[in-house]
């Protein structure tokens, strides 16, 4: 038996790169986001906020790694501390809006009936309207401002864990183990959080990362737009909104504008590898 | 390496399978699934393999389709068809033999039809793509070949969708396509596992009348023997990748050469004989593990009989004209004879002197019924229903096995969810201990949940994925109060887990860490933890291999016996449900077709509906089957949306008279305890 040749079996750790290399390279991506802006005080010696009108739209130098925008402050201080805004308010609208939308989903299914039938109208409503316009219309009667701008994003932003969790419960409600709960006389309450929103977790999780990315590419749209931060908060789309219209001084808009692509692409890449994770049926080689 | 059994037969075989090895190359290793198999296949002949999951018998079939997937891969060995090596034809050569000159049946029919094509383009397109039929002639040949088959109305069949046929006839259709090209090789992969036995036993009449006629060979792959019995005319038993023994089914199942094949035989009880203990001969622990294979014989560790000379890996050698066995202890010719060991719990399997039930009903039901909604097909339509259970009148006493059989879709399910009040009826009543639970609120009936629990059929669906044993056992003696404090519930965690067999490290583990039948331990164990006096089992044993079934079957009779239980117990298995039930009651389309007890049920069956299911199940040994009467049943099963007039049976039923349309029969006592709903009682016979 031993004469048979088998065929080189890729190592251990070359099958691991090959499934999860992109998805590490963008969680250290987002680590260092994070680092970044806990620490962003001891990474510059700047004020982000400092108007040096003497200093303004000095291209990037020694002084200032990537210069400095209209009004002399220093780019690559805001780019870090914009991180704070950008990265936080990302999580507060995903977190917020999975555990509001998962928790009504999971309900909805597993009650049936008309709690299900409206929630599911509720939601087609809000998928009715373009969710930026919508977010903007939101934001706008709120009035400017971080606070309103992540209500405003709220609104728009729990249908879709709502219908993501309602159709993992409604696969899992039929399932011979929540009968055993029922028969062991379990209530409803403990069979659909304890028993079996634990097996509903996996995809949401893989949402909730992917969505990390779009929440933050929103939200800097919307400051973009003028709705998101009030002036003079450092946050990437504001930056990218200030320096539109300089086309000499291309730093200014081109750095924070990296930034929201650098977060954006990591988020992404994480959400594949857990997809890739969480999923049996993906190819194992 | 030639095969033990070399028959006297002039030409040469059509089929052979030299040292056959297909190894899954996985990362921890590969996996040996098939290791050293060799045998041959004669033209027009029926040729059965039978072994439990992961024997390797199927990807033996596949390896010959060459259907494998990486990582599995022909390793070694040769597959010898007309000439060519089918182990190392490139892809072109292999497409031309798949389908054309080999063609291969699954055993699932729901998914091996493409659900978006007609019947029609999918057989015309089997044929034409080998270029041997072009469309309006393939399309002609289509409608015969399903017509032979059996299929009703073949002209407009051919038409429609696969999801519009049941699971019986769309084995048809796979035998037609599997037929089109008459192929000189049929491989049959469990073709009739999915399949009610009623519809298993018409497949098998078609399968045996296409081997005569059109002298196809086949080769059938279960996990059955008596299905086995019925049709092959050579047998090769599997075992941890290797031929364990082959020979003719006369020989090899009423004198089995190799222990193996004897636990086979014990393991599953037989529905053509009566016994007096309940508990089945089982052998101990699990098949070992195929990244390395025992060094001796891959029996050894299991082996009742095994002797010194066991540690040595035995080979493939005669035993008797035409019969081939691998083991050291039948080498000299001798027969294996049951053994003091493996005799039914030894000394104690002396069925316990069991009190005579006390004729105390537990469970009372009179006039049941649930009726499923459905939705409409448009907003005008009429309100379909489903009839589910319609009409069930059963009482079970304290202390007994009351046995629910009958095909799929007869209620059988829904009732067991209806007396746990899983469902709520739509009419009728139920009464559980002198209660009344009819409409009983969920709160209310959550005291009584303590006394009647339930077992599960999927042993991977049942237990939540993401509880640890502890966790599943623990959290019915916390909701009711059993056990005070986390210890005491370790405590009694620990106790169950001793009852059903399983060690005490188990409580950390997780479900996915178990076999088959050791999660179906767990659930039994669950049910037992609050300590209930009445079990309903759904078909607890129905998705486990014979061995295990046997296992399982043991243990429910050794609970029965020291907590006094009472089961009713669902199952498909008529051998099965005889053997272990007091008494049995025959579910059809929702109602009770007859009931009595187990003995004189099966000994003297007065519903043709009863006698029909009983000679459909076949019987592991041809001599038997040869003698045995069959009564064939007509078609398949009604819907239960529109169940027929009368008589509910009278469809299929082979006496059925004009009465029988317009008259219902009433349930209505015939025998000694045996009550019967048709207006000829035991005229079938």
């Amino acid at each position: 038996m031993s004469d048979i040749a088998l065929p080189a079996i890729a190592s251990p750790r070359v099958r691991w790169l090959r499934r999860y290399g992109l998805a590490s390279f963008g969680a250290a991506v987002i680590l260092a986001w994070v680092l970044a802006a806990i620490f962003a005080p001891w990474l510059t010696r700047y004020d982000p906020n400092f108007v040096d009108v003497a200093m303004r739209l000095r291209p990037p130098s020694a002084g200032n790694w990537l210069g400095t925008d209209a009004l002399g402050r220093d780019v690559a201080t805001r780019v870090i501390y914009g991180a704070r805004v950008s990265l936080t308010v990302g999580m507060v609208v995903v977190l917020v809006g999975a555990l509001f939308g998962t928790l009504l989903g999971a309900v909805a299914a597993y009650a049936r009936g008309w709690a299900e039938e409206g929630l599911m109208r509720l939601t087609d409503l809000v998928f009715c309207f373009p969710p930026i316009i919508l977010a903007m219309a939101i934001a706008a009667a709120l009035g400017i401002g971080t606070v309103n701008t992540v209500i405003a994003m709220l609104v728009v932003w729990w249908p879709k864990f709502a219908r993501l969790s309602r159709s993992l419960v409604i696969s899992q409600r039929s399932m011979e183990y929540v009968e055993a709960a029922q028969s062991i006389g379990f209530g409803p309450a403990h069979i659909l959080l304890r028993q079996i929103i634990p097996n509903a977790v996996g995809p949401l999780i893989v949402l909730v990362t992917l969505d990390l990315g779009n929440a933050i590419l929103v939200f800097a749209g919307l400051s973009f737009l003028g709705l998101g931060t009030v002036p003079p908060t450092p946050e990437w789309g504001s930056m990218v909104g200030e320096g539109r219209e300089l086309v000499q001084q291309w730093w200014v808009a081109t750095f924070p504008g990296l930034a929201i692509l650098t977060v954006v692409m990591a988020f992404n890449f994480m959400g594949d590898g857990f997809r890739d994770w969480l999923d049996p049926h993906a190819n194992r080689r | 390496m030639p095969t033990g059994a070399e028959p006297l037969l002039p030409a040469a075989p059509l089929l052979q399978v030299r040292d056959l090895r297909t190894w899954f190359l996985t990362d921890s290793g590969p996996v040996r699934a098939v290791d050293g198999v060799s045998f041959d296949v004669h033209a027009g002949e029926t040729l059965g393999i039978v072994g439990e999951s992961g024997s390797g018998k199927s990807v033996c079939a596949k390896s010959i389709m060459r259907l494998l997937d990486e990582p599995a891969r022909i390793v070694g060995g040769s597959i010898l068809f007309k000439g060519r090596d089918l182990a190392h034809l490139d892809d072109e050569g292999i497409r031309a033999v798949r389908g054309r000159e080999i063609a291969m049946v699954f055993q699932d029919p729901m998914t091996s039809l493409n659900p978006v094509l007609r019947i029609a383009r999918q057989l015309i397109e089997a044929m034409t793509a080998h270029g041997r039929f072009t469309g309006p002639a393939a399309r002609r040949r289509a409608i015969d070949l399903l017509r032979r088959m059996g299929v009703a109305s073949a002209d407009s069949a051919v038409n429609s969708f696969p999801h519009q046929f049941s699971g019986g006839m769309r084995q048809r259709v796979m035998l037609a396509m599997g037929f089109s090209n008459e192929p000189s090789l049929l491989i049959a992969d469990e073709p009739t596992t999915a399949l009610d036995v009623t519809i298993q036993a018409q497949i098998l009449d078609l399968l045996r009348g296409l081997n005569r006629d059109l002298g196809t060979a086949v080769i059938l792959i279960s996990h059955d023997l008596g299905v086995i019995a019925n049709i092959c005319s050579r047998v090769l038993v599997m075992y941890a990748g290797e031929v364990v023994e082959e020979g003719a089914p006369e020989d090899l199942l009423t004198d089995p050469r190799h222990p193996y094949t004897w636990a086979l035989l014990h393991a599953a009880p037989r529905i053509d004989a009566e016994t007096e203990d309940r508990r089945l001969i089982t052998i101990e622990g699990q098949p070992p593990d195929p990244r390395a294979w025992p060094s001796g014989c891959r029996f050894r560790a299991r082996c009742p009989f095994a002797i010194e000379k066991c540690a040595e890996h035995p080979e493939l050698l005669p035993v008797e004209a035409g019969r081939a066995a691998r083991c050291w202890v039948t080498q000299e010719g001798g027969s294996l004879h049951t053994p003091e060991r493996a005799r039914a719990g030894g000394g104690a399997g002396v069925a316990a002197p069991v009190d005579p039930p006390a004729a105390v009903p537990i469970l009372e039901v009179s006039g049941l019924q649930k009726h499923f909604p459905l939705a409409k097909e448009t907003f005008f339509a009429r309100q379909r229903v489903l009839r589910a259970v319609d009409g069930v009148d059963l009482q079970v006493l304290a202390g007994e096995t009351v046995g629910l059989v009958g095909e799929s879709g007869c209620g059988k399910s829904t009732l067991a969810r209806l007396v746990t009040r899983l469902h709520e009826p739509t009419a009728g009543k139920i009464i559980f201990a002198g209660t009344d639970i009819t409409h009983a609120s969920q709160s209310t009936i959550r005291p009584l949940r303590r006394r009647m629990q339930m077992i599960f059929q999927d042993p991977y669906a049942s237990l939540n994925p993401r509880m640890t044993i502890g966790e599943i056992l623990a959290g019915p003696l916390i909701l009711h109060g059993i056990a005070g404090d986390a210890a005491a519930a370790r405590t009694r965690v620990a106790e169950l887990l001793d009852l059903v067999g399983l060690p005490a490290q188990s409580v950390q583990r997780f479900p996915y860490e178990f076999s088959g039948g050791q999660r179906q331990r767990i659930s039994i164990a669950r049910a037992l933890a609050v300590g209930p006096d009445f079990v309903v089992a759904d078909e607890p044993i129905s998705a486990l291999d014979v061995n295990i079934q046997a296992q399982i079957i043991n243990l429910m009779v050794d609970l029965q016996e020291r907590l006094g239980l009472t089961y009713l117990f669902i199952a498909h298995d008529l051998a099965v449900v005889r053997h272990v039930c007091d008494r049995i009651a025959v579910l059809y389309l929702g109602k009770i077709m007859e009931v009595g007890p187990a003995a004189s049920l099966f000994s003297r069956p007065l519903h043709p509906y009863t006698r029909t299911l009983i000679s459909a199940a076949p019987v592991p040994d041809p001599r038997v089957e040869r003698t045995r009467r069959h009564v064939p049943m007509k078609g398949e099963p009604p819907s239960a949306l529109n169940p027929p007039s009368g008589c509910r049976f009278r469809t299929r039923c082979p006496i059925a008279e004009e009465r029988c349309a317009r008259e219902e029969p009433p349930l209505l006592e015939a025998a000694a305890g045996q009550r019967v709903a048709c207006h000829f009682p035991g005229r079938l016979s």
